[in-house]
């Protein structure tokens, strides 16, 4: 349950780590090169958000961004993915703490709330973040990632074929 | 690295497409066979189970190894695990969109430091 991807570290590019701590948590860690409250402004701008928050190596854009971060206030990003349907990311900040620390819920998903909580700390001015994230069930973990349709149901029926072969064994 | 690791996914998913090809992994993970056991299992000939065995292979899924006049398939070492490739989107994901975050971290840097040379004017 504890594989782990690291990304290879060059001069100019800090690594990613991607851990799945449980079947209803993962933790995605990353080194930023500046303080604190400058990523921590990129996390929380709306206009800046919607500058980074959509991969575009992955055919994705971000078609607009909401959000109105204070406790209690909700957040909306809708989402295109090459040509097909758009997809909406929604939820509200339970926690906002400038510079250290931000709480949400992602509500889109069906059975239960997903929640995101991202730590920012700051070390010789640069800015190691922390991003935990719990989901309501392991299939909602699974799910996690929606790129379309079409990916979902391969890895379903991939899950699927797993899930025979490891009965086998 | 993330591309070679997505070469592998395309062909991992390509392979597992086909209902024979998926067939035959669950075949091996109940126990190694022949390309002579599988014809017969599927219904096949050997050409064209073998065909299949083939793509199963170039995938990593299925390894073959031929003693004596025989062919025997087993799961590959590079059986394609559930964990690996969750990890991998998420990896992929997040990579990339950190990749350009550090681009808007960078731009806010400079416009900090633009600033504050202009307040020292």
């Amino acid at each position: 349950m504890n594989a782990t991807r690291t990304s290879e570290p060059t001069p100019v590019k800090n690594p990613t780590t991607v851990e799945r701590k449980s079947e209803r948590e993962f933790v995605v860690t990353r080194t930023f090169d500046g303080p604190a409250r400058l990523v921590y402004e990129a996390w929380t701008k709306p206009e800046l958000l919607k500058q980074w928050w959509a991969p575009k190596s992955m055919g994705m854009s971000l078609l607009s961004c909401e959000a109105d971060v204070r406790v209690g206030g909700v957040y909306r990003f809708v989402f295109g993915h090459e040509g097909s349907k758009t997809m909406a990311f929604f939820g509200k900040y339970l926690e906002v703490t400038p510079p250290s620390r931000l709480v949400w819920t992602n509500e889109e998903g069906e059975g239960g709330q997903a929640i995101t909580t991202v730590a920012f700390e700051e070390k010789g001015g640069k800015t190691l973040l922390v991003l935990h994230e719990l989901h309501p069930s392991k299939e909602a973990t699974d799910e996690a990632i929606g790129f379309g349709e079409g990916l979902r149901e391969t890895f379903g029926q991939l899950d699927e074929l797993l899930v025979t072969l490891r009965a086998a064994r | 690295m993330v591309q070679y690791n997505n070469a592998r996914l395309d062909a991992s998913f390509a392979a597992l497409s086909d209902a024979t090809r998926r067939g035959v992994l669950e075949q091996l993970g109940r126990a190694d066979a022949s390309i002579t056991d599988l014809a017969e299992r599927f219904r096949m000939t050997l050409t064209g189970i073998k065909k299949h065995v083939g793509v199963l292979e170039q995938a990593g899924l299925v390894i073959t190894e031929k003693v004596g006049r025989v062919r025997t398939c087993k799961l590959g070492p590079r059986r394609l695990e559930e964990e690996t490739a969750w990890i991998e989107r998420h990896h992929q994901l997040w990579d990339s969109r950190f990749d350009q975050l550090d681009k808007v971290v960078e731009e806010l840097k400079q416009k900090e430091k633009t600033n504050e040379r202009n307040k020292n004017k």
